[in-house]
């Protein structure tokens, strides 16, 4: 069985090494995620972008799991939810609104859907919106460290559990443990892929239970802890890192709101669900949690509220100004070189 | 080109391994990973003693999952290695083609040329060899219609070596095609030293003024042999060898076209929607009024693959006899 990680003792706050800096920062990234996928929505209902998606339930997850990733060493390979892990690594608001907008200026050029981000200096690989592609190309780019001899570095992929069910994800994990590769795979269950909920995708509810079939550990922790999460990822990513092969993380969460813009779950679960499932919301908890242990002022919490939408409005602003890509680059980039494509 | 300091007779098989080996000699990113390729040195026998020679982190026995192999090379490639992939049988390609067609294809057009995919996958293809439904398909159909793919399938020894020396150089994903029934049958000489041929380059093989050949793969061979038997009869067939399927070159067939005023395009896929059809279309659109004679197109019959038996296998395929039968239909037309 994939081990627990042990519910904190209500009366200790186990930090785990955290500064008081880093707890805040946690909390900053986790405003931030929520901020800019909230004006995502607003956007599209305003009728200015076609698109948008959120990973709301998702943020103690993911800030908990950025802290444990090192920028400038290790490399991410997420998933099309991931905005509070992208943040976390170093994305700014501005280019996540250039992903919104779709303006030339961002990553992909205005290709990709909106949280498609890719960056080389950030580490951050590109991905496509196939589940469990990126999979074998974490492996494959983990593989590169190891036969370069590049201890000390580190592949980070996440996936929800729905994508646990593609063969690409078995293959990968296979191979990754075969040749005990420094890379950490963290699933980010949130009990519903689309309307399908964890148990029509698996008769164990537990993925982490799966390492052992591969012969990795494999974790849980509680996702809507993210000082929980960030010890437990970051344990994995010491051992990948230091040549002790690949770790299994299953991060239990949950999607409050519609898979995306595109989406009525109303249609497949019940409000009630969802309400009760809102108690568990890990933003205002742990912002309760830092002002209770005095890790921060109440003043300094809502002057950090502030700052994350002023610098979330500044960002839309700015980017909203951005052009669009021109029609003429749809041609570029299909192959090296001054290819110019049929049309 | 070429800067060769001399030549020797190789077959196909030994053509891919020389090349892989100096491959793997001259450039410590290059790794090789497929089923069976380390220790029995693949099923061909193409990377015999690799593993012992460059160690068994660059020579890759992998699980027997044909989509991560392809998906474990794109993030191998993305993060600054020089990955071949080996697909044991092409017949076996499909799990392989959501990594190929989804992801190779569109990394440096999605990520906007910040992330690459130098990668080539090279893979055995085609019949002949009783390898019935499962050993003998021909897959370039399924992948050309794919931008951002390149795919080559040279037939001879030193074309071999030149377009596999450019699939690894390339910065883009190369589908590289080997038919298996040319490995050992076909011999020819080969430029020693390092040297590339264009990837998008077509070669005539043999000049004629009365009609137009194109074709590729163990047909080429085919076909230079039912050329030869018409030249003997007076006619006068030019054979294209197309070796690149894409890119393709429009322009070598369109000149030959221009001057013969007659196309046949012979291949081993079966027709509906095969190379073929976009070669015709092409011609159609480009240079129909130089045409004497209807496109016509000698290919496989529209069936799902060739039968192991002998004379369903014989059926599927075509022959240097059938082949001449058509050419001779084709001048005389
Ligand atoms: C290969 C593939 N099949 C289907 C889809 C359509 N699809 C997009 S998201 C999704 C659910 C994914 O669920 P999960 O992996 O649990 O991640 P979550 O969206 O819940 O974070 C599906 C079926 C897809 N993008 N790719």
């Amino acid at each position: 069985m994939a081990s627990k990680s042990k519910p904190a003792a209500k009366a200790r706050f186990e930090r785990h090494g955290l500064t008081d800096e880093q707890l805040v920062e946690i909390l900053r990234i986790m405003l931030m995620h929520r901020t800019l996928e909230g004006r995502g929505f607003q956007l599209n209902r305003q009728g200015k972008i076609p698109f948008a998606s959120a990973g709301e339930g998702h943020e103690g997850v993911q800030a908990g799991a950025a802290m444990a990733f090192q920028r400038g060493r290790d490399i991410l390979v997420p998933y099309y939810r991931d905005l509070g892990l992208d943040l976390g690594v170093g994305l700014t608001p501005y280019e996540v609104l250039l992903s919104l907008f779709a303006r030339k200026a961002d990553h992909s050029g205005g290709r990709q859907f909106p949280h498609h981000y890719a960056s080389k200096r950030l580490g951050i690989h590109t991905i496509s919106s196939v589940l469990a592609t990126q999979i074998p190309h974490a492996v494959g780019a983990a593989y590169a460290l190891k036969v370069r001899g590049e201890r000390g570095r580190a592949v980070l992929v996440t996936f929800g559990e729905g994508s646990t069910s593609e063969g690409e994800w078995h293959e990968g994990m296979n191979f990754a443990a075969v040749h005990k590769l420094p890379v950490v795979f963290l699933c980010e269950n949130n009990e519903w892929a689309i309307s399908t909920p964890a148990d029509k995708q698996m008769a164990n509810p537990n993925v982490a239970d799966r390492a052992v079939g591969y012969g990795m550990p494999g974790v849980i922790v509680n996702g809507f802890d993210p000082v929980a999460v960030y010890a437990v990822v970051n344990e994995a990513m010491e051992r990948a890192r230091s040549g002790g092969g690949p770790t299994l993380v299953e991060a239990k969460c949950y999607r409050f709101l519609a898979h995306t813009t595109d989406d009525d779950d109303r249609t497949y679960r019940s409000r009630e669900e969802v309400e009760r499932r809102r108690r568990d919301d890990p933003v205002p908890n742990f912002e309760r949690l830092l002002v209770e242990r005095g890790v921060l002022t109440p003043e300094g919490a809502e002057s950090l509220k502030k700052a994350v939408l002023a610098e979330a409005n500044a960002a839309t602003d700015r980017a909203e100004a951005m052009p669009y890509p021109a029609p003429a680059d749809l041609y570029t980039h299909v192959y090296a070189g001054d290819h110019a494509p049929w049309r | 080109m070429a800067v060769s300091t001399g030549s020797k007779i190789l077959n196909n098989v030994e053509a891919v391994r020389e090349t892989l080996y100096e491959a793997m000699k001259n450039d410590e990113r290059t790794v090789i990973l497929g089923e069976d390729v380390g220790a029995r040195g693949n099923v061909f026998l193409i990377t015999k003693d690799f593993i012992n020679e460059f160690g068994e982190q660059r020579v890759i026995d992998t699980p027997i999952a044909e989509a991560s192999i392809v998906g474990i090379a794109i993030g191998m490639a993305m993060e600054g290695l020089r990955p071949i992939a080996e697909i044991q049988f092409a017949d076996f390609i499909y799990p392989a083609f959501n990594q190929i067609v989804g992801e190779a294809a569109k990394t440096r057009y999605r990520s906007n040329g910040e992330y690459t995919c130098p990668l080539v996958i090279r893979t055995p293809y085609g019949g002949g060899v009783r390898g019935a439904l499962s050993h003998s398909v021909s897959i370039e159909a399924l992948f050309y219609h794919v931008p951002g793919l390149k795919i080559v399938a040279p037939a001879f020894p030193a074309d071999i070596k030149g377009l596999l020396n450019a699939a690894i150089d390339d910065p883009d994903p190369v589908l590289f095609l080997e038919h298996k029934k040319t490995y050992r049958l076909i011999k020819g000489e080969v430029p020693e030293g390092h040297y590339t041929i264009p990837i998008g380059k077509a070669d005539v093989k043999k000049t004629g003024n009365q009609l137009t050949v194109v074709s590729y793969g163990l047909y080429v061979h085919w076909a230079l042999d039912a050329a030869q038997q018409l030249e003997a009869e007076g006619l006068s067939v030019e054979v294209i060898d197309l070796r690149s399927i894409r890119p393709m070159d429009r322009t070598t067939i369109l000149q030959s076209v221009e001057k013969t005023r007659k196309l046949l395009i012979i291949h081993e896929d079966n027709k509906f929607g095969g190379i073929g059809a976009e070669i015709s279309a092409m011609v159609a659109e480009e240079a129909l009024f130089s045409l004497d004679a209807p496109i016509r197109r000698l290919c496989a019959p529209d069936v799902p693959a060739m039968g192991y038996a002998e004379p369903l296998e014989h059926e599927y395929m075509s022959s240097p006899a059938k082949m001449a039968q058509a050419m001779r239909e084709m001048v005389t037309f």
